[in-house]
């Protein structure tokens, strides 16, 4: 049977396709992209600026986004290198299983997410009397805003090393043990070095999740405004206080946090081909 | 230091890979372990450097016990099939890496590299990426770094497995150069007889997860103790036929067997090598011969190869023929010649494998 490839269509359904596609990209992501930039400066850029730096409520949902992505990107630099080297170099009962509970948050609505912590931690929660009679705060407060935002972006690490990890094999580090090495000095001197690329992308691409989380934050922040709100939930709250400019201002930062990702993917896939595997 | 393993057994699931293997390998000696794949012998390998821990039995590092001790402790030179080099560090801290992990002092582990570098024949080099070696070179680096720690032992999978044929023929005659030169006790796997025959001072060939005989290679050769031995060395004819009353009938051969004078004939088989055959032009007497047609004759490095047809009794066989008396012979396919064996080893007994 005769095989049809993409090229034995008529150029006209070509053209059509590209421009199908080339028109939902744009009225997707190109043209709002630039109306957030377009609306941010409107009014130039010290109106910007001001917008930015003048609000203390502002200021502080810059400043918690600040502490609480660093905190959940380095929980999951440990979760995700230890899940992934679980998952990719050994056969144990349950990898599966783990496999599947890695990608739970993607699969999981990042309100849901939200509820279980506040069932787990909330006032009414399991763990909420012990809690609270020891003067312990998690929900309404940062401690449980990171952990919404590292459960919701724990896949992200992870996902990003098992195929690397795989593609490369685990020849090198029986090597580096027949040669004498600790399991940490394997993870610190082969392991990792062999994939300081895909995992420096997997950071990147992990933070611009977590300064992003919306869904669980907001239900586990409690929304105290200047106390617990990121820079997302404060965005939500100017749009609903009718401060476009505003939101747009602080929209640009989270916007900027994805260009720079895009431009890092680009620059590490290219590093990546040119070392060679 | 010598190696000892004792009564070995290995599964894998329900597949016995190792079937109660004992082999010693003396100090200093560089032993192959030659068989085809399947026959067990990477999984010995494994477990003489402690990557795999035998269900059943005891390896011992001279007169010390250590069967369970993992790999890291025993201090064996591993080298890899494809060299498992780290691919993100230059040659220097390959070579360097198990004396780091040692903790050697810095000038010391430059010394022991440039030393090994030396010896491998890699100066210069030191920069250099993985990637930016050739086959040879990776393997050189490999074996360097294997062997910069002063392991007490050095063991090599497949070494030459992954190497085009001039390279592979280069580098065998270094491996042997480099342990007559090191004298640490060395032991590698292959499938490939060359291989063995030429780099080895003893061969154990497997089969089946069983070792069917140890010696040197010439022993080895020219005592094959099976019929499984004497065809996987490979460039044999096979004749089957049947012994009785002190004669082997064998594939339209007559030849004496004085071994088996009884009555009662027994199937047999009878294996001559490929320049254990003569071709004649004129029908021999007194001499056990077949009549066959040339059908190709090709070169082969420093002999002509020759397949004939006994058409009578449906034979192909294969003969080795020097230069000197082809050139006299004058052989053209399609000729008809005599066929005469200079020698002939007769198993009595079916044969019960096959390769």
């Amino acid at each position: 049977m005769a095989e049809r490839r993409a090229h034995d269509d008529p150029p006209w359904v070509r053209s059509l396709l590209i421009a199908a596609a080339t028109a939902v990209i744009a009225v997707l992501i190109v043209v709002p992209l630039i109306d957030v930039f377009v609306g941010a400066f409107a009014g130039g850029f010290a109106a910007y600026w001001s917008r930015l730096t003048g609000s203390p409520e502002t200021l502080a949902a810059i400043r918690l986004t600040a502490v609480v992505a660093p905190l959940a990107v380095g929980l999951n630099l440990v979760f995700g290198i230890a899940a992934a080297w679980a998952i990719a170099r050994f056969r144990f009962p349950g990898r599966t299983l783990l496999g599947a509970i890695i990608d739970l948050p993607f699969a999981v609505s990042p309100v849901v997410v939200g509820l279980f912590l506040m069932l787990l931690f909330g006032r009414q929660g399991l763990f909420g009397p012990w809690l609270e009679a020891h003067g312990v705060r998690i929900v309404f407060a940062t401690p449980g805003i990171v952990l919404a935002t590292a459960f919701v972006t724990f896949p992200v690490i992870a996902r990003e090393l098992i195929p690397l990890l795989e593609a490369i094999g685990p020849e090198e580090e029986i090597a580096a043990v027949s040669l004498g090495a600790r399991g940490w000095q394997v993870l610190a001197h082969v392991t990792l070095p062999n994939v300081r690329w895909g995992l420096l992308f997997g950071v990147i691409l992990c933070t611009a999740r977590a300064m992003g989380e919306f869904g669980a934050v907001y239900v586990v922040s409690g929304r105290i405004a200047g106390k617990t709100d990121t820079i997302p939930l404060r965005i939500e709250k100017l749009f609903q206080d009718y401060d476009l400019p505003g939101a747009f201002a602080l929209a640009t930062l989270l916007a900027g946090l994805a260009l720079l990702t895009l431009l890092a993917q680009a620059v590490l896939r290219w590093k990546v081909g040119t070392e060679g595997r | 230091m010598s190696i000892s393993a004792i009564n070995i057994s290995k599964w894998f699931g329900r597949f016995l890979a190792l079937d109660n293997v004992t082999l010693e390998v003396p100090d200093g000696t560089l032993l192959a372990l030659l068989g085809p794949s399947g026959s067990g012998k990477t999984t010995l390998l494994r477990i003489l450097a402690g990557l795999e821990t035998p269900d059943i039995g005891t390896v011992r590092y001279r007169d010390e016990d250590v069967t369970a001790a993992p790999v890291r402790e025993r201090n064996v030179g591993f080298v890899f099939q494809h060299y498992a080099l780290f691919r993100h560090m230059t040659v220097f801290e390959n070579v360097a890496f198990g004396l780091r992990v040692r903790r050697w002092p810095r000038a010391r582990i430059a010394a022991r590299v440039q030393e090994l570098l030396a010896l491998v024949q890699l100066e210069g080099l030191e920069r250099a990426l993985p990637a930016q070696l050739s086959g040879g070179q990776r393997q050189r680096v490999a074996l360097a770094r294997a062997l910069a720690p002063e392991p007490r032992v050095l063991l090599l999978d497949e070494p030459f497995g992954a190497l085009d044929a001039r390279v592979r023929q280069e580098l065998r005659q270094w491996l042997r150069r480099l342990h007559d030169e090191v004298h640490v006790t060395s032991v590698f796997v292959t499938h490939d007889q060359e291989d063995a025959f030429e780099v080895a001072d003893q061969v154990a060939v497997m089969r089946e997860g069983r070792i069917e005989q140890v010696g040197p290679p010439a022993a080895i050769f020219e005592r094959p103790a099976n019929p499984f031995v004497m065809d996987f060395l490979g460039n044999v004819n096979v004749f089957h036929g049947r012994v009785e009353r002190g004669l082997a009938h064998v594939g339209g051969l007559e030849v004496a067997y004085p071994q088996y004078p009884h009555e009662q004939a027994r199937p047999a088989t009878a294996f001559v090598r490929t320049h254990e055959l003569e071709i004649l032009r004129t029908q021999p007497v007194r001499r056990a011969h077949l009549r066959a047609r040339v059908a190709h004759v090709s070169p082969a490095r420093s002999i002509v190869k020759v397949r004939v047809h006994a058409e009578e009794f449906g034979l192909w066989l294969t003969v080795d023929v020097p230069w000197e008396r082809y050139a006299e012979l004058r052989l053209q396919a399609g000729d008809l010649v005599y066929v005469s064996p200079r020698r002939l080893r007769v198993f009595v007994g079916g044969v019960d494998y096959a390769i």
